[in-house]
């Protein structure tokens, strides 16, 4: 707790950087509407204002700057619209309704849970395999470190045409939207978990291996009974990372492939129609479910540990 | 049939080279082994493909995808030099520029690195990508949105990264420092950002992949008629896939590219560090 005060103040410093944004990101809107209502305001027209830096605006026109926080449609919103409006999403709808945060957050997280449950197993899998088999070791992980810088957006529209044409969604009883958004979303957390087990499984050194050995252990044991206890750790301190651009991917996979729910696709009928505290709201959505996804795998490390009797 | 035929014993035989290989004790077989498995599945691919004749709006073979490459190569530099040289470069020296200055910055102050840093690592986690039809409301559909992008992108990362990186040096190393009479710059420029270097590459390393995905995202929430990603999502619409393979291929070489250019800076600058010994 030591470091609760520092990180307030932070938060306290960005927060006001925000509200002090507000005011030079919307004066153009707040003199409009003033303009409108008749009051005076200088310049007085609006090709006039447009022409004219909106810092200058802001010195000239002090008295209407009270109303930067409260515009609606505002380039900037300011704090508490947005909490505004991130309430109303999630606790002033049935979750079931189709303008409940909570009805696309579900459907984003799912794909999120879809695509870490892929991306462990192949991630672990393959761990195994370049551990256990030197020519996996040379032939596949340089791949592994290569699929990481192709931007996976540019294939996410591809992952979409090829399984809706496997039918992999048919055949596995769930929405091709999803199939196609996990996918993603385990292509970026996967790799995670692939460096963190390969880290962990190694990680027993000789002098335990030995013992294991005069033990008569069999290969089996020896990885149930050491290398896998002994690479949780490294699993856990990957799964945050993994999870985290797991809901990355399942974002970015409802972008292109003409999904219509979801936090991504929110974001996306929000940046279409104009409507930037719906855009904020669902960037704060997944903000707060990113936040829960990891707290909840710390959750699960305490867990854990406390089973297997580690001393923190 | 006999493509595929011929694509799976390809497969064997590479398969067998690279078992050999990574037996034997040569050099060569860090590079050659990944080379051939590529290889092989590019060969797998194309046999698979033409062998059980799957439609081009599906899977285009890999040959067709190399020949429109070669004969779109204008189309592909002029969205290359808008989404990556524009977008993601621009972008991606901003952020990083930023970062680093922030983060000589806010070591001055132990406080405000106490709280900065876990505050930065969490946003670090976020989504950020999410900014991106924010930034296409503020700065328009050309490169600069992009940028902006990219910039609030890669900012937290290398944040993060340098502000850990300048604590790295060792209190017995500063009190050298001390000793000798050096001053809080002489310390900085001599001690504290060398050794800081292998976290910050860690950190701009990160950052080059996150670039190019934001650069690309961006443009799916708006973008003049070219650019990578406005490319992509019209060619899926109008079923040219061979376009949409070289556009990847294209995000694919840059990506690597880029990752590639830092790693050689990195070990330009920080050839003391244990990782960059080479192999015996």
């Amino acid at each position: 707790m030591r470091n609760a005060r520092p990180v307030l103040a932070v938060l306290a410093v960005l927060l006001g950087i925000w509200y002090a944004a507000c005011i030079p990101m919307n004066i153009q809107e707040v003199l409009t509407t003033a303009a409108r209502a008749g009051a005076v305001v200088i310049p007085e027209t609006a090709p006039e204002r447009l022409a004219t830096s909106r810092f200058v605006l802001v010195a000239e026109n002090l008295d209407h700057i009270g109303a930067s926080w409260s515009v609606d449609r505002a380039r900037l919103p300011s704090p508490e619209q947005v909490l505004g409006e991130l309430w109303k999403g999630i606790f002033d709808q049935p979750v079931t309704s189709k303008r409940s945060l909570v009805y696309h957050g579900m459907i984003t997280l799912q794909a999120t849970l879809a695509g870490l449950a892929l991306g462990l197993v192949v991630g672990v899998g393959l761990a195994m395999a370049i551990v256990y088999f030197r020519v996996m070791d040379l032939s596949v992980m340089p791949w592994a470190v290569i699929s990481q810088t192709i931007p996976i957006v540019a294939l996410a529209p591809m992952i979409v045409v090829l399984s809706n044409s496997l039918g992999l969604g048919e055949r596995l009883g769930i929405e091709n939207r999803l199939v196609s958004k996990a996918i993603i979303a385990a292509y970026l957390s996967f790799f995670p978990v692939l460096v963190g087990m390969i880290k962990g499984l190694r990680s027993p050194d000789a002098m335990q291996l030995d013992l294991m050995r005069t033990w008569n252990a069999t290969g089996l044991q020896e990885f149930s009974r050491l290398r896998l206890p002994a690479s949780l750790p490294f699993l856990f301190a990957s799964l945050k990372v993994a999870v985290a651009a797991s809901l990355v991917g399942a974002i970015v996979g409802e972008l292109p492939t003409g999904a219509i729910e979801g936090l991504g696709a929110r974001m996306l009928v929000a940046s279409q129609f104009g409507q930037p505290l719906l855009m904020w709201a669902s960037l704060f959505a997944a903000a707060i479910a990113a936040g829960g996804l990891i707290l909840v795998v710390g959750l699960l490390q305490r867990f854990v540990d406390n089973r297997l009797g580690v001393r923190s | 049939m006999t493509a595929i035929l011929a694509a799976i014993a390809f497969w064997l035989a590479a398969w067998a080279t690279n078992v050999a290989l990574s037996r034997s004790r040569m050099g060569a077989a860090r590079t050659l082994t990944p080379a051939i498995f590529g290889a092989a599945i590019l060969v797998l691919w194309e046999g698979i493909v033409r062998g059980l004749g799957v439609p081009e709006v599906i899977l285009p073979p890999p040959s067709v995808v190399a020949v429109t490459f070669i004969e779109r190569r204008d189309i592909l530099w002029t969205d290359f030099v808008q989404t990556i040289l524009k977008g993601a470069v621009t972008g991606y020296i901003m952020g990083c520029g930023a970062a680093l200055v922030t983060a000589v910055l806010i070591d001055r102050s132990p406080f405000l690195t106490r709280g900065l840093l876990p505050v930065g690592n969490f946003l670090a986690a976020l989504p950020i990508v999410g900014v991106a039809p924010i930034m296409v409301m503020w700065f328009g559909f050309g490169w600069q949105s992009k940028a902006a992008v990219v910039f609030a992108m890669v900012f937290f990362p290398v944040l993060v990264n340098a502000v850990a990186g300048l604590q790295a040096s060792e209190p017995m190393q500063r009190d050298l420092m001390r000793t000798y009479g050096a001053g809080y710059w002489t310390t900085l420029g001599r001690l504290r950002i060398p050794a800081a270097m292998p976290f910050v590459f860690n950190g701009l390393k990160i950052a080059t992949t996150l670039a190019v995905i934001g650069a690309i995202v961006a443009e799916f929430f708006g973008s003049p008629t070219r650019g990578m990603g406005f490319r992509i999502s019209t060619a899926v619409g109008s079923l040219a896939l061979p376009m949409v393979w070289a556009q990847i291929v294209v995000a694919a070489l840059s990506g690597t590219a880029f990752y590639g250019i830092v790693v050689w800076v990195e070990s330009r600058i920080t050839f003391w560090h244990p990782s960059q010994r080479r192999r015996a």
